[in-house]
């Protein structure tokens, strides 16, 4: 069984149809590439898994079971947590409070708890579970910064950091290499490569071709909101269909 | 990381060992006006939790009034006691709020502002318009004060000293509620909606939980200044009066826990020394508000901040 199995999503916004009648599996442990040119519909299908949006027709399981019309924070508690695009996380918190929000599945508490102490192991484990985390994304140095003051890269790895704390089954990044340099691009890599070999399985919707190829063994496309081609990243190059999506008519 | 500094613990133990004798040095009236700030203080630091969601509402007053009427209503046709009626007008007001949650948290914003005036008025005019059981314009009057071991809580200095202990404790739990985790999702929430709602914070339980928690304590403060007055009408929760909480809390400054409380304390006691320029006194007031907001746009607290930066911004760092 798919870990993932979206079923003739259709997503409309008035006379729009952003999605028309997608489908496509993402299999447990994999890491995949949903690309696609512009307005391609991209985003929308990832509002779609994350639960920002409801699809206006069609289905989508998460180990079989529906998911849609739930809450963002009800998804996130089965276990499908997504990043932004652009930098978003908590600029006014430090590098640490942002990561312990993210544990909040682990270590939320209700107001008797907190107020009498009784939560103090579960607040103990949300704290190591964080400085792991920041360990594992190379920010333990910079805990105590703003988020605000960090450089490019590094609000990029906090943003997943905040996501991988809570512990996801599949996380969804949305452009996370976009606006970096080749060497950011790089450590930012290394890093999802490392995320994916932690157990977590990976939806990668990105522009940055070359990250695309370098890190996905399988390749869905979109274009005009239907789903144009799927395949590994050398069918997916040499694809004539895809090719002219990227390029536009007598390109090849 | 929570526990706080010796330092500040001895400027707190200094300030209640100050207002605890404050009152045998007052005149009768001011004896009144201290009662009622520090009943105020709790209003503003309850007010400031509910903001910490970013949602600024316009029912607080009233809110303190469900308090207020909650416990005149119990304590005088249900004999209930003061001490039993306390904790219930709190819990009153806060299934008030929980109730309110549905309709107003599907607004934010503006919209939530308006949506939460406009439900505040309503149960204004409920006050106003049923007058079995809260007697109308005139209110219901007549509402015993506390009983206990013989204390006489009609004499001011005794009620003073009750409401500074109720008040403590109080800002005591509020305290710890921001400190905890609650706290820091609540201002997650605020900072950042979407990006909590993606690791898993129900936002609306949260915008919802902090209505809830600040109309408990509210509706505790409208039970303190209510059974000191003897006296609930529907004019003392007003839009007036939500104007001055709205005032206290943007002048004092709402990004430290302290801010508000500086705001209440400062203002009221710089009214009450303009007193004697009666007729003026709304225009001077106003001026301090128009001078405070542009020169000190982050609040009162921002004044240490501020101070430190000019006098010890060429001293190395140690």
């Amino acid at each position: 069984m798919a870990l993932l199995d979206v079923k003739d999503v259709t997503k409309q916004f008035g006379g729009l149809t952003a999605l028309s009648n997608v489908s496509f599996k993402i299999n447990e442990g994999e890491i995949r590439g949903l690309i696609g040119p512009n307005g391609a519909g991209k985003s929308t299908m990832f509002k779609n898994i994350a639960g920002f949006y409801t699809p206006t027709m069609g289905d989508i399981l998460f180990k079989g079971e529906s998911i849609i019309g739930k809450k963002p924070s009800e998804v996130a508690r089965r276990g499908v947590v997504r990043t932004f695009q652009e930098t978003t996380l908590f600029q006014e918190f430090t590098v640490y409070q942002n990561v312990l929000v993210g544990c909040h599945l682990k270590a939320q508490t209700d107001i008797f708890s907190a107020l009498l102490g009784l939560d103090k192991e579960k607040q103990r484990d949300a704290h190591t579970k964080t400085m792991e985390v920041l360990d594992f994304m190379g920010l333990t140095n910079r805990k105590d910064q703003l988020g605000s003051e960090l450089p490019l890269g590094s609000q990029r790895a906090l943003a997943i950091a905040i996501a991988l704390v809570s512990d996801p089954v599949l996380l969804c990044m949305d452009e996370p290499f976009a606006g970096m340099n080749s060497e950011e691009t790089n450590h930012m890599m290394n890093l999802t490569r490392k995320v994916r070999e932690s157990g977590v399985t990976i939806v990668l919707v990105e522009h940055d071709m070359k990250a695309v190829m370098g890190l996905c063994e399988y390749i869905t496309v979109l274009n005009f909101g239907t789903l144009l081609s799927e395949g590994t990243p050398d069918e997916i190059r040499h694809d004539p269909r895809v090719i002219e999506a990227y390029l536009g008519q007598g390109a090849h | 990381m929570l526990r706080a500094k010796p330092k500040s613990l001895a400027g707190i133990g200094g300030l209640l060992l100050l207002l605890g004798i404050l009152p045998y040095f007052l005149k009768y009236h001011h004896q009144d006006f201290l009662i009622f700030l520090i009943i105020n203080v709790l209003v503003v630091v309850s007010y400031r939790l509910v903001t910490l969601t970013g949602e600024w509402s316009l029912i607080h007053a009233v809110m303190m009034g469900v308090g207020a009427y909650a416990s005149a209503i119990l304590t005088k046709s249900f004999d209930l006691s003061f001490w039993l009626a306390l904790p219930l007008a709190g819990v009153v007001a806060g299934a008030s709020a929980a109730l309110l949650s549905y309709p107003l948290f599907r607004m934010t914003q503006f919209y939530f502002l308006i949506g939460s005036f406009a439900a505040g008025e309503a149960i204004r005019l409920c006050w106003i318009h049923f007058i079995y059981p809260f007697g109308g314009t005139s209110g219901i009057s007549g509402i015993p004060p506390p009983e206990l071991a013989g204390i006489d809580f009609l004499d001011p200095i005794s009620y003073h000293y009750l409401v500074m202990a109720i008040v403590s404790i109080c800002l005591i739990t509020l305290y710890r509620i921001e400190k905890s985790h609650i706290g820091l999702i609540l201002h997650a929430v605020h900072w950042k909606a979407p990006l909590a709602e993606s690791v898993g914070v129900n936002t609306w339980r949260y915008r919802s939980l902090a209505f809830i928690i600040g109309s408990f304590f509210v509706g505790i403060a409208g039970t303190l200044k209510v059974h000191y007055l003897g006296t609930v009408t529907p004019n003392q929760f007003g839009i007036g009066f939500m104007v001055f909480i709205l005032i206290w809390v943007i002048v004092g400054g709402y990004g430290k826990f302290y801010g508000a409380i500086l705001g209440v304390v400062i203002l009221s006691i710089l009214d009450e020394s303009f007193r004697r320029f009666d007729e003026i006194r709304p225009a001077i007031y106003g001026a301090i508000l128009i001078a405070s907001i542009m020169f000190l746009p982050s609040g009162l607290e921002s004044i240490p901040t501020k101070f430190r930066a000019r006098f010890f911004a060429s001293k190395p760092a140690a």
